[in-house]
């Protein structure tokens, strides 16, 4: 017994040196993709592309997802064609034994910024960008999580918090110190559509590409499934009915 | 009962080699089944349902998965991605774990509610026991292949339970892993034996069924059935109410694969393993929690035994012990309906292991409303979880004076028409 109280003692007083600010749960936000009927904007799935593109894709990858899956929400094979190339990556070995770089084909995974994680960090000063194929799967709050944290950057830290060498305060991630630069700023793309390229826009729709990443079979599935359970709902009520035929003569 | 004589000149020439015509006859048509039985005994056959729906989408799954530390993750993406229909047998199989578990966790209580467990039902129910423990296994092996970061910590965590026992613990997990630490020979050989074990578990409900045949199934009253005025044969009566039971089931079932597909998942697995990283708090899946926060309840040496030791050993017992509750539970009535107190009690119990489970969920020194840890509440829940168990069921059934059950069924039955809301 002693043992415990001196042990929760110690957790206590450990606990409360490192103890981080309470972190605020993220608002939901009313996307495109919510709810049974729910599917990806497509126009907003663009522009997001765009800022994955020009933003966030020269520190993370996306390496599950493939320029090719792009064809399954509306992108033709020309355009799909067309974004690739402006990416190289390394293939080989040719016949010389050497490896080469050339430009990416629709059927190569969106290209890494970097060749490996080593030099990822090294870029970033010790911290790693995680890959965001599934990041809107792989947080608590998902995409309400994600956006809160892209447009979650404070330029005045609250009074005690003490923001670390290259780190930046932020509401929303755990511990509110992240090592990734505010990614979004008033105008940081320019829009093919004129939409105006706000933070809180750009946050929308890079979080609802990466949710498309993350999910790209979601449309199918829900399509499927208000069909499966319709077909289900009335296969099971006439069973019942069945049911009360069949029994109606025990007692 | 006479089975029929068959004409057909094929089915009389295998019949007299090998009786499957006569069998089939015997125990899935005329098969005499009590007529009062309620949708509680529609959990059975889910059950043995939901293990074929695993044991398929399993088999589809293995055509596409790499079990490579390497690839694992990777390929689990690749199935939801580029195969067809990929994401849906990788859905299906992932929530038809917790469904599984949730069928199974019904059907057990059903037993206790109704006393299914006693004479002449022990193998019955004892077999039933080893089907949860190996389940339990297998759920945890699956568990480890999509290779996240909870697969591989759960993975760690649970194998590293066995370096408790002296002396040969540290030796008996370095075995499990095949190495130093978890690793590629780990998950080959969790990917070897989960395949392997639901098979085993077919075998054991094959078992679990010839049991059920010898001396048929309880019922609501918990009375033996007296003659054919108290049965009914098997099909139409219960082949068409198990298909109507199966058909609400699977619009839970699929309404989750197909609208919350990640409902029953830690985010934590969707992030590649990294042995580097620890995650802030390490959970096993929901029907696991109990046991989870039975092995963390123990924090106290008793004696010269260790905490860890003793923790393990709780955890353990706690599935092993369901296997003498036919002889804990001393009452010769079986079904609750005519034990006042110990129809109390068993939603008492209930509702403790609910708790452990939720416990279980909590990191041990978080607490409850400000108040209390859940390390306190794991430890009150952990006593009265063992206190039920070997003390309130042998005491209950000397001490409780149980109301009279009907003579008959079809007694009872013509009496009172309620059979189906008083479980509920
Ligand atoms: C200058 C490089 C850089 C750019 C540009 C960048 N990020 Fe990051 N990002 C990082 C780093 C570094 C981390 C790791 C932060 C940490 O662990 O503290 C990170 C982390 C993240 C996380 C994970 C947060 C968490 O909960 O762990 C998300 C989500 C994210 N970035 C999204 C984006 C998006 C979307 C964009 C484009 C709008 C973007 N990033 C642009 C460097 C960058
Ligand atoms: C793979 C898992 C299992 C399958 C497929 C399965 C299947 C079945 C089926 C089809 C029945 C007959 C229908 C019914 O009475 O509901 C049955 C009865 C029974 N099962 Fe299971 N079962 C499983 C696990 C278990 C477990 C874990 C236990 C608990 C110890 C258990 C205990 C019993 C008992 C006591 C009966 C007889 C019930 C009665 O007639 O009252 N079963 N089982």
């Amino acid at each position: 017994m002693g043992k415990f109280v001196l042990g929760a003692v110690l957790a206590l007083t450990l606990g409360a040196g490192t103890a981080f600010a309470e972190v605020p749960k993220p608002a939901a936000q009313a996307w495109s993709f919510n709810g049974v009927f729910g599917t990806f904007d497509r126009a907003a799935l663009r522009r997001g592309l765009q800022v994955y593109t020009e933003v966030c894709a020269a520190c993370h990858s996306l390496s599950l997802v493939y320029y090719r899956h792009l064809q399954s929400v509306g992108f033709s094979e020309e355009e799909i064609k067309t974004l690739a190339r402006e990416f190289e990556v390394e293939d080989g070995p040719n016949d010389d034994g050497e490896m080469f770089t050339r430009p990416a084909k629709p059927t190569d995974p969106f290209a890494s910024p970097f060749p490996n994680a080593q030099a990822a960090r090294a870029a970033n000063a010790g911290a790693l960008p995680p890959d965001l194929s599934v990041m809107t799967k792989a947080r608590k709050g998902g995409e309400d999580y994600l956006h809160a944290v892209l447009v979650g950057y404070r330029d005045e830290v609250p009074a005690g918090v003490e923001v670390m060498e290259g780190l930046f305060f932020n509401e929303y991630f755990s511990g509110q110190q992240i090592a990734m630069p505010p990614p979004l700023a008033d105008g940081a793309v320019e829009y093919a559509d004129g939409t105006k390229a706000t933070v809180q826009q750009m946050s929308m729709d890079v979080v609802t590409f990466l949710a498309w990443a993350a999910e790209p079979t979601l449309e199918d599935r829900k399509r499927l499934g208000i069909k499966t359970l319709l077909f289900l709902l009335v296969l099971t009520a006439m069973l019942y009915a069945l049911k009360r035929k069949i029994w109606s003569d025990v007692h | 009962m006479t089975s029929p004589t068959w004409n057909n000149p094929v089915v009389k020439w295998i019949e007299y080699r090998l009786p499957v015509f006569s069998f089939t006859q015997d125990h899935l048509i005329d098969y005499p089944t009590p007529k009062n039985l309620n949708y509680w005994w529609n959990f059975g056959s889910l059950a043995g349902i939901t293990l074929t729906i695993m044991i398929v989408t399993g088999i589809v799954l293995a055509m596409h998965y790499t079990p490579h530390v390497d690839y694992a993750f990777e390929s689990v993406e690749r199935i939801m991605r580029d195969v067809n229909y990929g994401w849906l047998i990788r859905y299906v199989h992932m929530n038809g774990g917790s469904m599984f578990f949730a069928v199974v966790y019904i059907h057990i209580f059903r037993g206790l509610y109704y006393g299914s467990y006693k004479a002449p039902r022990e193998m019955l129910w004892i077999i039933g026991i080893i089907i949860l423990l190996t389940m339990m296994a297998t759920a945890f092996l699956g568990y480890v292949l999509p290779w996240g970061q909870m697969s591989f910590w759960a993975a760690t965590v649970i194998t590293n339970m066995f370096s408790a026992f002296p002396l040969i613990g540290e030796p008996i997990v370095t075995w499990l892993w095949g190495g130093f630490s978890v690793d590629n020979p780990t998950l080959n050989r969790f990917f070897s034996l989960h395949y392997l074990l639901p098979f085993v578990i077919f075998a054991l409900v094959f078992l679990h069924l010839w049991a059920l045949h010898v001396h048929h199934s309880n019922n609501p009253l918990g009375i033996d059935t007296k003659g054919p005025q108290d049965t009914i044969p098997f099909h139409p009566y219960y082949t068409i109410k198990d298909l109507f039971g199966l058909g609400v089931f699977m619009l839970v079932f699929l309404g989750f694969v197909f609208f919350a597909p990640n409902f029953f998942v830690e985010p934590d697995n969707y992030i590649k393993a990294n042995p580097m990283q620890t995650p802030t708090h390490i959970v096993p899946e929901w029907y696991l929690t109990p046991f989870y926060a039975i092995l963390r309840a123990i924090t106290f040496d008793i004696w010269f035994i260790p905490a860890k030791l003793i923790g393990v050993i709780a955890m353990f017992g706690s599935v092993l012990i369901l296997v003498l509750v036919p002889w804990l539970d001393t009452s010769k009535v079986r079904s609750a309906r005519y034990r006042p107190i110990y129809k109390q009690v068993y939603w008492f119990f209930l509702i403790d292991c609910i708790v452990l489970g939720w416990v279980g969920f909590n990191s041990p020194d978080a607490m409850f409303m400000g108040a209390v840890s859940f390390l306190r509440i794991g430890q009150v829940a952990t006593a009265y979880y063992f206190l039920h168990l070997l003390v309130v069921l042998p005491v209950l059934g000397k001490l409780e004076r149980p109301r009279s059950p009907p003579e008959s069924i079809s007694a009872a039955v013509t009496k009172d028409s309620d059979t189906v809301t008083e479980a509920a």
